[in-house]
């Protein structure tokens, strides 16, 4: 720093303002994401968790659903490992691990920061969650395609639905993430905080048992919880066994969940560390 | 041009802030900044420094009166105002683990008209460190980090909290060489410090805030101006305050005695110094420790905060 340095580079600031382009909201999550996507990449922990677990995971569904009579239900295999491939995705790979990233950029002042600029508040929580987004959204569809290929899955009946399922899944997890952050304090009490929903999402949601297998009265109260819609939308996608009203009460139960979620970041979420 | 017509870049009325719990961190201070003009918010920790800075950058609505910069409101109407900002916080946030140039990619990406980042690094003295992490620059590199990402879209308004802080004197020089070649082309600077120095070396005007309230204003000078200048001395062993000539007469407004040592305060510095000296002359007396200082801004600072404490101890004596 010296003299010459800071009178040439401070010498035309108006020309450059006139000349300068205007950023868009494209360009400014673009920008986001691909730090956000250097230091996903950066944090193995992160990168273990995120890829390996939603892989992992459904294969050890499928010993133990092996051993129920996951065929009185008329589901096949491959039926219960992809929807559950989904499901563990959509927890790990986006859900926990955004519920962290919030909660580190946050204490580390980064989105307190970024507000000061031109991005939008939307575009910074979609920019940060964008890499997450891509690693739940490649491995389920690598494991559908592994599927398909390996566990006799039939082509989806009725893929727009298995779509909607994933894409408003997707949405829901990362607003979801972004509430539980708001509870959170530290990142590493983010594994703590993100376990509740994880739990019950697995258990009640349709990931790891079919609601078919589970007692009327649990099954009822499950199928309000806010994956559950989305796994059936996936499976039922599948399987084509889906009626229309079925299929509309799962959209509309999981289009609910998500703008109360969304509601719920607004209302909550905070941009600032307690200090 | 949707500056108005006073050409004024930043105009804050009657501003209030109010936290969650109730506290009041601004209570109704308003002040404009000029085209072109350096202004410093002087104040101690608490003083609402910060508070106000963040309404004026926009990251929240005040609780009442007014703040428009450029001539919109930097929070309802963000979009006109924010590409033309540039904001350095009092602590920057930067994700830990990404190098110095990745940060700045990521800043220029969010930043219309942007300058390529390594010019900008340049201009703090960063441009060698571009592939180094966050997390391994000193507090000082991190500070002039923030600095050059405030500075990546050449802002019209420049907003920097606590600038120097954390920094070693020769950094601490450099950045003020770079803010004052930032308004000689134009920018308008609003800056906050506790370094007294700072704002006097720096700003062409100043407020010092007390509790959320604006103390005192004006030029480095006129708010010097209104303060009283300062001798003083240890009494030689023997004499007392009483055998000095009286106080009134030697222009004196105010006095203080700690142990032997006295303070005087005067709006006539020569006149009471002159009278003090040949009274010390006639009496044959050496007055050790003898100091006598013109009113600085650090005068004004701590006759505020003394004035403040004033009246609070007369309600607890009652």
């Amino acid at each position: 720093m010296n003299d010459t340095g800071a009178t040439a580079a401070t010498a035309a600031p108006a020309a450059a303002r006139a000349r300068g382009a205007r950023t868009t909201a494209t360009g400014r999550m673009a920008a986001l994401a691909r730090a956000e996507l250097t230091l996903f990449v950066r944090t193995r922990s992160t990168l273990v968790s995120a890829v390996f677990v939603p892989l992992a995971l459904p294969f050890s569904v499928q010993s133990v659903t092996d051993r129920m009579k996951t065929a009185d239900a008329g589901l096949t295999t491959g039926l219960i490992v992809l929807p559950a491939a989904v499901g563990f995705s959509l927890l790990f790979a986006v859900y926990s691990t955004l519920v962290g990233v919030f909660v580190a950029r946050r204490e580390q002042l980064v989105l307190k920061r970024l507000r000061t600029g031109e991005a939008r508040d939307a575009e910074i929580l979609v920019g940060a969650a964008v890499p997450a987004v891509v690693t739940g959204l490649v491995p389920s569809l690598l494991l559908a395609a592994a599927c398909t290929a390996l566990l006799d899955l039939p082509a989806p009946h009725a893929p727009q639905l298995a779509v909607a399922g994933l894409l408003l899944g997707l949405v829901l997890a990362v607003a979801l993430a972004a509430v539980t952050s708001a509870f959170t304090r530290t990142a590493e009490s983010a594994q703590v905080t993100a376990i509740p929903l994880v739990l019950a999402s697995m258990m009640g949601s349709g990931v790891m048992v079919p609601l078919e297998l589970l007692p009327d009265g649990v099954a009822r109260f499950c199928a309000l919880l806010p994956l559950t819609p989305v796994i059936t939308l996936v499976r039922g996608g599948w399987t084509g066994q889906l009626s229309g009203a079925e299929a509309l009460r799962a959209l509309a139960l999981a289009l609910a969940w998500t703008a109360a979620a969304g509601f719920a970041v607004r209302r909550w979420f905070r941009w600032d560390p307690r200090r | 041009m949707d500056i108005d017509e006073h050409d004024h870049v930043i105009e804050v009325t009657d501003l209030r802030r109010v936290y969650g719990g109730g506290f009041e961190a601004v209570r109704g201070i308003s002040f404009h900044v000029k085209h072109g003009e350096i202004f410093a918010l002087l104040g101690t920790n608490g003083a609402g420094k910060t508070s106000t800075v963040e309404l004026l950058e926009g990251l929240a609505a005040p609780a009442s009166g007014r703040v428009r910069v450029l001539g919109h409101d930097p929070h309802a109407e963000r979009e006109a105002v924010r590409p033309r900002t540039g904001v350095m916080l009092q602590e920057g946030g930067f994700p830990s683990e990404l190098t110095v140039a990745e940060t700045a990619r990521m800043w220029a990406g969010c930043v219309s008209g942007a300058r390529p980042p390594r010019d900008v690094l340049a201009l703090v003295g960063l441009e060698r460190r571009g592939g180094v992490r966050v997390k391994q620059l000193s507090g000082g590199e991190r500070r002039r980090l923030d600095l050059a990402l405030a500075l990546l879209g050449d802002p019209e308004v420049l907003f920097l909290d606590e600038p120097t802080t954390g920094l070693d004197a020769e950094g601490r020089q450099d950045t003020w060489e770079l803010v004052s070649a930032l308004r000689d082309a134009g920018t308008t600077v609003l800056l906050t410090t506790h370094y007294l120095e700072e704002a006097e070396g720096l700003a062409d005007r100043l407020a010092i805030l007390h509790e959320g309230r604006i103390a005192a204003a004006g030029t480095p000078a006129e708010v010097t101006a209104a303060q009283p200048s300062r001798i003083s001395f240890e009494l030689p062993a023997g004499y007392f305050l009483g055998d000095l000539p009286p106080l009134a007469e030697l222009g004196v407004c105010g006095h203080e005695t700690t142990g032997r040592v006295v303070r005087l305060r005067t709006r006539a510095l020569q006149r009471t110094a002159t009278e003090l000296l040949l009274w010390a002359r006639h009496a044959g007396v050496e007055l050790s420790g003898l100091d006598a200082r013109s009113a600085s801004l650090e005068e004004a600072f701590l006759g505020i905060a003394r004035e403040a404490a004033a009246p609070r101890d007369k309600e607890h004596a009652a």
